[in-house]
């Protein structure tokens, strides 16, 4: 052994005249590196407590808590409580966070007697590190799931002016089965939906392929899926938590998609039969009105064995999806093949019969042991401005169903469209495609009250009309129909509206009278809201009811003051297919506890 | 009758079934427990020693301190909540757990991860290699009552941890080796803190050198001790330094190249003598090779471009029916990750394929057999095993 071996190590002497590395540390407060994960900071403003953290997190080191906030739309109102002698600062949760409300400080040192204290709800139980602005955010560009909406393709507008054709085409398989794994099932979407779909079971039954147990979910809630699928004004997708950071899921689009899949020939198969009532058990129910209220309930009462009829005056069934709804959104055939389900259930639909006429609300009343009330708004208000009594001057509403019924309209070569709702856009869009196929060229203005910022029309909507050629005035108030010596229309004279509401907030509008403007026009379409054709009712009944500024007073579950009426849908409540659908069952759930004993007699 | 001294092991003699006639009533044995809290062991595992005098006539090895179930706990996880617990099969290099898992999957699932992630990956193996020898280095001496490498070592080691975690967010579990590439890019001057950090190790390496390899008393119990026969290696599944220590150049950088290596220029450390001393060559020439790789990377790594490979949605990501095994060279050998997958959303079956397990059990039950008990530790040490790794 050399004898350099022998004194080499004595080389570590030098470290007697060094400094210890070791004693900064204990006594100095040293901070995380920037990116250090250290605990958890949440923004409870925007959290929205969808709780995808908690579903992420593999040590269930996250629970989400109710802290007192109320839940609304889109939002739970938890929030996640970490218990952090679970978690593992592994940070998926950040990584996940569908608003990027979580975040992680640097802070890492923190001790108390107190095991419970390392269990707190982020942002809302207050920390020392709460406004940290070091600490792991998620990276740029980082996520765990896909931001953006696959696309669906739709006609083009050169393609779609001139037809009825359907306009968005629907997903294919492909397409379908991507945009259903961005979602991240947290549910917000089905507080929100008024019939309570079971949105995330159904999109994952798109992900697996399973077009029929996707169909039997639609189903449990909604006999109006197919129909939904194309028009439904899809509350969910503006719940979607995906929203925050990215494009919502097409949760519409989707459910369109199941039922696209699915021949139409499996669908009662896939439904299932109604139950057979016991004997003597099966109670008769008339129903006013065949649209998606008084449809919805009448599927859920056959289906629990019982008999219904639905009167319907029209001469199909379908009511404002039919008759209001164009068919370039909604092709007539879905809707039929929605109802041939409900028909197949054993609800008999008498169209073409008028209650008040026909038959009398007392008859009904005699004949059944419950009748529900489901007319719809049916008939148009007019602005009743100077010139609005003129032959030309017509309802959005009346023109939309004599398009449907195939009656004859006389088409202007230009005309002017009162009203920035959906009714205006669909009788605009209509008059458009009624006028290319007529004179091959688009001359429809629509004049709408609110300014665009404030429009009641769907975005999509108004962005299509654009591309159809059609022109949207915003903030202009209706004040006269022009008309000619010679007695025929010429255009809408208009002021520009300052505000719309008074400081009451009720409808009050003032003009800029200096602001004034002719739409040249030969005819004038008034799309500016409807009414419920209450006449039917007769006179005894509409004198025993009870009303309210106009509708029929109700309780929660659609009840009149008449313990054997029921009155749901847009003539009490409004405003569209999802929200009748919603409200069908309602009726129907409290029909059948009336009929059980757990409400008051029928 | 005078026994034959030369050949220990058939010293007891053995019974009928294999086991040895050990009378512990005799006088003449010893049973004496190593562990599973001892300084010369490597973590919470123990030997149980019977001992005639200070020599090891066996050692049996006990390991179950630790078992913490991950494999099976995977079964029960999706694939992006595995990530997080991989980590910890193997406290002291945790990086190999992620590296594998994450590469498993992808291949599994068809992912390609982007060029600027491999490179990232490469970076992190490499300092995770380094940290890992460091503990290995102090604990080789400290096992000889050579305390103050291991200061040294851990003072480097937690430079090194500084990187980490101004890197990746934490010191010890990373978790920035994401399926699909990595968490993020590297922090602004983090090269130049880098270079600083391995200056430091340098000059410490030298100290390591001078005080450790240099000095007669580390020289005279490691030389000649702990000796591997070179035919046992591919019996006992002996890889990584443990095998190049007895000359057989393996390593799977260069065998099997994955992520940034065959970029990379680097010799495979040999030595010839199969001895404790030669196998902590080994592992302190690995670690100055480290130092030099890390260099090297930051040096050709792109700057730009993704970290991420584009991914479904993790949160029901399913991976197709298959299985893959995937090896990489961790700084104890040959490192694995067996995977099946099924078609779900969770893993089928997960295998942990690392060394400590093939050195620390049979290996070492084989070695101890004749060794000075004072040696034992020192022995232990020099095949490099963690037990948490054993156990998974």
């Amino acid at each position: 052994m050399p004898i350099t071996t022998v004194l080499s190590p004595f080389r570590a002497w030098k470290f007697l005249f060094q400094n210890p590395v070791t004693v900064r540390d204990p006594l100095t407060e040293r901070p995380g590196a920037p990116r250090y994960r250290g605990f958890h900071q949440n923004d409870a403003e925007k959290c929205v407590g969808c709780g995808t953290c908690e579903t992420i997190c593999q040590n269930g080191a996250i629970d989400m808590i109710d802290v007192g906030l109320a839940p609304k739309d889109g939002d739970s109102g938890l929030r996640p409580r970490i218990d952090y002698g679970r978690c593992c600062w592994c940070a998926l949760c950040v990584d996940v966070c569908m608003t990027g409300s979580l975040s992680m400080s640097n802070a890492y040192t923190w001790t108390d007697a107190n095991a419970d204290a390392f269990r707190f709800t982020p942002g809302v139980d207050k920390k020392p590190w709460d406004n940290d602005q070091l600490g792991y955010r998620r990276p740029e560009g980082h996520a765990l799931h896909g931001k953006d909406r696959v696309e669906m393709a739709e006609l083009e507008p050169e393609a779609r002016i001139g037809t009825f054709d359907e306009i968005v085409a629907g997903y294919d398989v492909a397409r379908a089965r991507l945009e259903a794994d961005r979602c991240v099932e947290c549910g917000l979407c089905v507080a929100t939906c008024p019939a309570h779909m079971a949105i995330p079971q159904y999109i994952k039954a798109v992900r697996d392929g399973d077009y029929e147990r996707g169909l039997a979910l639609l189903y449990e809630t909604n006999p109006f899926s197919q129909v939904c699928g194309r028009v439904c004004t899809h509350k969910c997708e503006t719940a979607c938590a995906a929203g925050h950071e990215g494009d919502p899921i097409a949760i519409r689009w989707l459910k369109r998609h199941i039922t696209d899949q699915v021949p139409h020939k499996d669908y009662v198969r896939i439904v299932g039969k109604p139950k057979k009532a016991a004997k003597g058990e099966a109670k008769t129910i008339a129903v006013v009105g065949a649209g998606p209220a008084g449809l919805t309930a009448a599927y859920d009462l056959a289906r629990q064995g019982h008999k219904v009829v639905v009167y319907e005056v029209r001469k199909h069934p379908g009511g404002m999806p039919r008759y209001g709804i164009p068919e370039y959104r909604l092709p007539y055939d879905i809707l039929d093949a929605d109802i041939d389900v409900i028909r197949a259930m054993g609800v008999e639909i008498k169209c073409e019969t008028r209650v008040g006429s026909d038959i009398t609300m007392d008859e009904l009343k005699a004949k059944n042991d419950a009748v529900i009330l489901a007319i719809g708004l049916h008939l148009g208000r007019s602005t009743r401005i100077p010139g609005s009594d003129h032959a030309d001057v017509r309802k959005a509403v009346d023109l939309l169903r004599q398009v449907t019924d195939e009656d004859p309209v006389d088409v202007p070569k230009s005309l002017v469209v009162i009203g920035g709702g959906n009714v205006a856009m669909d009788i605009a869009r209509t008059m458009a495609r009624l006028q290319m196929k007529a004179y091959g060229e688009v001359a429809v203005t629509v004049t709408a009250l609110e300014d665009k910022a404030h429009f009641l029309a769907d975005p999509d909507e108004i962005r299509e009309c654009g591309e159809e050629g059609i022109d949207i005035v915003d903030a202009r108030g209706p004040q006269e129909v022009v008309i000619d010596a010679d007695g025929r229309v010429e255009g809408l004279r208009t002021w520009r509206v300052q505000s719309i509401f008074d400081a009451q907030g009720r409808f009050a509008p003032s003009y800029d009278e200096s602001d004034e403007r002719i739409h040249p026009g030969d005819m004038v379409i008034e799309a500016i809201g409807q009414a419920a054709g209450v006449d039917m009712l007769g006179e005894g009944l509409t004198e025993a009811l009870e009303w309210n500024r106009g509708r029929i007073q109700v309780d929660a579950d659609g009840r009149t003051s008449e313990s054997w009426l029921w009155a749901i849908g847009d003539c009490v409540k409004g405003p569209d297919v999802v929200h009748a659908v919603a409200d069908g069952h309602r009726a129907a759930k409290s029909i059948l506890a009336a009929f059980e004993g757990k409400g008051d007699e029928a | 009758m005078v026994q034959d001294l030369s050949d220990r092991s058939q010293y007891p003699a053995r019974n009928r079934d294999g086991t040895l006639d050990v009378d512990l009533t005799s006088g003449k044995y010893l049973k004496l427990w190593q562990g599973p809290n001892h300084p010369g062991i490597t973590g919470n595992m123990s030997v149980e020693l019977t001992v005639c005098g200070d020599e090891v006539v066996e050692g049996k090895t006990h390991v179950g301190y630790l078992h913490r179930g991950f494999e099976k706990l995977m079964e029960r996880r999706t694939f992006i909540q595995c990530f997080p617990i991989v980590c910890r099969i193997c406290v002291p290099e945790p990086d190999f757990n992620e590296y594998c898992y994450a590469a498993a999957v992808e291949e599994l699932a068809g992912v390609e991860i982007p060029e600027q992630a491999k490179w990232i990956r490469t970076l992190i193996l490499e300092m995770g290699r380094f940290n890992s020898l460091m503990m290995y280095l102090g604990g080789q001496s400290g096992s000889l009552g050579l305390g103050v490498i291991g200061q040294w070592t851990t003072y480097v080691r937690d430079l090194m941890l500084d990187r980490f975690e101004e890197l990746t967010g934490a010191r010890i579990y990373h978790m920035f080796i994401l399926p699909g590439g990595v968490r993020d890019t590297l922090p602004e001057g983090f090269d130049a803190r880098m270079e600083e950090t391995l200056r430091e190790a340098e000059r410490t390496m030298k100290d390591v050198w001078n005080v450790m390899f240099q000095n007669a008393v580390f020289r005279k119990r490691t030389i000649g001790v702990g000796y591997i026969n070179p035919a046992l290696f591919d019996d006992y599944g002996v890889t990584g330094p443990t095998a190049r220590g007895g000359g057989v150049a393996k390593d799977v950088r260069r065998d099997q190249p994955y992520l940034a290596y065959p970029d990379l220029e680097f010799e495979v450390n040999v030595a010839r003598d199969s001895d404790i001393y030669s196998r902590a060559d080994v592992r302190r020439r690995d670690a100055l090779q480290s130092i030099d790789l890390i260099r090297q990377i930051l040096a050709k790594m792109p700057r730009t471009g993704p970290v991420m490979a584009k991914m479904p949605n993790m949160l029901h990501w399913k991976i197709p029916r298959g299985e893959t095994y995937i090896r990489g060279e961790c700084s104890r050998g040959e490192y694995g990750f067996y995977v099946v997958t099924d078609g779900s959303g969770y893993p089928r079956r997960v295998n942990v394929r690392g060394p400590s397990y093939t050195h620390a059990m049979a290996l070492l039950e084989r070695l101890i057999v004749n060794c000075n008990i004072a040696d034992v530790a020192a022995l232990l040490v020099s095949l490099h095993t963690y037990p948490p790794e054993i156990e998974r």
